[in-house]
């Protein structure tokens, strides 16, 4: 009894139009036609969770309280990571050095030098320098455009050197000294002086003149006081970081609330010395950067 | 059946009505001699040959790259083939590789069905070597059947052992071939022959040689009846008239021994010319039956055309029960209307004039590319810088292209800002003080450029300028465009 009552329901029913067994599913008298997938699929199911759990074993897997799996490889990403880079200065050894051999002149020189110089300093300068001189060291108020020729502190392969390693008015002792004091605070200029000599250093840098102005006094005035370090002309001096104001570049601002602000409280822009922040290859890279961004003499 | 083998098998099979999967039925094809054996094996000689000897062709390009015909020269980023050199930019011609592919794939369609696939496709040529192989060393389905009833098991394990031997040489050879494509193959034959050459090259060969020994030796069929995505698309675009091969059921029907339709011919009866020997089934490399139509499984390699025609050659019945045909002939025919074979239709037509465009479309970019190039980058920040005698500069990263294999030099030159000033930062000026750089041979450069102008410009300019990049010998100029930018 058992046996026909098995057989009648092992009996796959044949679809007719297609000629084809279905699965014995029907949904509103649809039926599943079957279409038995090969049993290595199954297989290689089963595989990949073998696999899986391989991965388990071997690689970083589950977390634990306060660590995790850490697998029998002991692979990890930072030293991943640490390889690469190692892989990486590997790689640029022979170029960099070179680049330690090489003086600034030869690198600028040695077109290939050169690219590589540039492009580590640029990668140096995003990281250091642009916070304050902009990304493509275009500058800001009161931080120095390096693209343009003029420069507080020379603009010379060894005198952009010389800044980037000591600094100017820093903490380190061969850094760049010199302050523009502050005459009006400190009462060595009065008011009405003040604005005489700012209408005087905008009359020698070519800029429109108010009616009043009073270009005598201010005249004698710059002298007695500016002249020493701005120059008896006022084409600046980068000895003392003088800037020179009779060109169209302005660390400030030409206007002349700007010029009497500094006249009567004076400046002092600090830029940090990076020798000891960072290594001596890198700051010649640099070097070669800043002058090649197209202000360099 | 008790209840307890009855659940045990419902377990097995997943299902009460039939299983949800199933065991690999093997195939184990017999031998055909004919027409379509000899073209495919034409055809298989010509492309393996292709692929296993072209990496050692050679073609000198000079001093300054391979001299490997074809070459894929990752490290440096270059494709050699013969006369053409493809730079990582022009990747794009691949992409038209792959366009004129399809479209060829699509005609061949068109006209015969799945021929690309019964003749041409890799996973067809080397199953149908590794099933030559086979043949060879265990014989035909019929002699083994014989053999294995008296074979020893000694020498059944030897058979096993030459034919995988043999399959896993032809596999690592099939490895080896593809790895000499992506180096010198000369040298690399003999940095792997001393065990010297690069790890990715084993590894590579490795892969290539368990792919190409389960693929072929294994899974054969089942790549296309499970895995490959082509039979499905090419069941999208196939149409009527397109020449499959097709089992004439007009004149095979009603089947029967030969013996039976000759008696049912003598009555007056119908009798079909198919004597069901069942030859076209067991030559069929897919395990079909093309006798029950058109059907997934049927690669089109014509194979049970060969198997069936040598029968009637020998009953003296006419050669071609089972031809490339259609079955809308078929139908024809068996209605007495004439039959109609047409390749001129819309879709061989269009699929033809859209290889003959693809196709001019890439001679004609290839044959007119200039073997020069620039391209031109504006410094972001600042955009312009005044300088302290009040003219204005724009700094660019120009990059010149080399594609000729001899180094060359290159004069830099603006147009479109007056009194422009050009400067190559560490570039040193020629004899007549033009700005100009050096490039290698098949190299690029990258440059960085100023330009600066005393001329007064309008508040807010932004001109448009030109560089150019002129070859100091031939004259030959790149350009490209960008803008200068004023405060």
């Amino acid at each position: 009894m058992a046996e026909i009552h098995a057989s009648e329901t092992h009996k796959p029913e044949v679809d007719a139009v297609t000629g084809v067994t279905t699965t014995g599913h029907e949904w509103d008298g649809i039926k599943e036609l079957n279409h038995p997938l090969p049993r290595w699929w199954l297989w290689t199911f089963y595989a990949c969770i073998v696999w899986a759990v391989g991965y388990w074993v071997v690689y970083p897997a589950w977390p634990l309280v306060s660590s995790y799996t850490s697998g029998v490889l002991g692979w990890n990403s930072r030293e991943a990571i640490q390889a690469s880079m190692a892989d990486l200065r590997a790689q640029r050894a022979e170029f960099a050095g070179k680049l330690d051999a090489a003086s600034l002149e030869e690198i600028e020189q040695n077109p290939q030098l050169l690219a590589f110089a540039r492009a580590q300093g640029r990668a140096a300068f995003g990281d250091n320098c642009a916070p304050c001189h902009g990304a493509g060291g275009g500058g800001a108020k009161g931080y120095p455009n390096l693209n343009d020729d003029d420069w507080l502190w020379g603009g010379s392969l060894e005198q952009i050197q010389q800044t980037i390693l000591h600094g100017a008015r820093s903490t380190d002792a061969a850094g760049h000294m010199g302050d523009m004091p502050a005459f009006g605070r400190d009462g060595i200029l009065t008011h009405p002086q003040i604005v005489a000599v700012a209408d005087y250093v905008r009359s020698i840098a070519g800029l429109e003149q108010v009616a009043d102005a009073q270009l005598e006094e201010g005249k004698e005035i710059f002298a007695a006081n500016c002249a020493a370090c701005h120059g008896p002309d006022g084409k600046g001096n980068q000895e003392l970081g003088a800037p020179n104001l009779t060109d169209g570049i302005w660390l400030y601002s030409p206007d002349k609330p700007t010029i009497i602000q500094a006249v009567a409280n004076g400046r002092g822009a600090i830029m940090p010395a990076w020798q000891g922040r960072l290594d001596d290859s890198t700051i010649k890279a640099l070097t070669v950067y800043v002058h090649t961004l197209g202000g360099g003499q | 059946m008790n209840m307890a083998t009855r659940d045990a098998q419902a377990d097995e099979v997943g299902t009460d009505d039939g299983p949800l999967y199933e065991a690999r039925r093997k195939i184990y094809p017999i031998a055909v001699h004919g027409r379509f054996r000899k073209i495919k094996w034409a055809l298989l000689a010509i492309t393996l040959g292709i692929y296993y000897l072209l990496p050692f062709v050679r073609w000198d390009r000079g001093p300054n790259a391979p001299s490997q015909a074809v070459l894929v020269d990752l490290a440096n980023g270059r494709f050699y083939f013969f006369f053409i050199e493809i730079w990582p930019q022009e990747f794009y011609y691949l992409t038209g590789l792959l366009i004129l592919a399809a479209l060829v794939l699509f005609l061949m369609n068109a006209v015969a069905g799945r021929i690309w696939c019964g003749y041409l496709c890799p996973q067809t040529v080397w199953t149908d070597l590794f099933q030559a192989i086979e043949r060879m060393v265990e014989g035909d389905p019929r002699e083994r059947r014989e053999k294995l009833k008296h074979a020893s098991r000694a020498q059944r394990a030897f058979e096993a052992a030459s034919k995988h031997t043999l399959w896993l040489m032809v596999a690592w050879w099939t490895g080896g071939a593809w790895v000499l494509y992506f180096a010198d193959a000369p040298t690399l034959v003999m940095q792997l022959l001393k065990g010297e050459g690069p790890a990715v090259a084993y590894v590579w060969i490795g892969i290539l040689t368990f792919t190409t020994y389960v693929l072929a030796g294994h899974m054969r069929e089942q790549v296309c009846t499970y895995m490959c995505p082509w039979p499905r698309i090419q069941a999208a675009l196939t149409d009527e008239y397109a020449l499959n091969v097709t089992y004439r059921y007009d004149r095979g029907e009603p089947r029967g021994s030969f013996k039976k339709t000759q008696a049912l011919k003598l009555q007056g009866l119908p009798g079909g010319d198919c004597v069901d020997c069942n030859q076209c089934v067991a030559a069929c490399p897919t395990g079909v039956d093309i006798r029950d139509g058109l059907q997934l499984g049927c690669i089109q390699c014509g194979l049970c055309i060969d198997a069936c025609d040598a029968v009637m050659n020998k009953i003296n019945r006419p050669a071609g029960l089972i031809a490339y045909d259609t079955d809308m002939n078929v139908q024809a025919r068996e209605q007495g209307r004439p039959t109609v074979t047409r390749l001129l239709r819309a879709r061989t037509v269009l699929y033809a004039a859209l290889i003959v465009v693809v196709g001019g479309i890439m001679l004609t970019t290839l044959a007119t590319r200039g073997y020069e190039g620039l391209s031109v980058i504006h410094d972001r920040n600042p955009l312009f810088v005044q300088l302290s005698d009040g003219s204005i500069r724009n700094a660019y990263t120009l990059r010149l292209v080399n594609k000729e294999l001899t180094s060359r030099q290159f004069q830099i030159a603006v147009e479109g800002v007056p009194d422009a000033v050009v400067e190559v930062v560490g570039g040193v000026p020629d004899t007549q003080g033009r700005p100009v750089v050096a490039v290698g041979p098949d190299q690029t450069y990258e440059a960085r450029v100023l330009v600066s102008t005393h001329a007064r410009l309008p508040q807010s300019a932004s001109l448009q300028i030109t560089f150019h990049a002129v070859d100091i010998e031939s004259g030959r100029t790149a350009s490209a465009p960008d803008h200068f930018k004023g405060p």
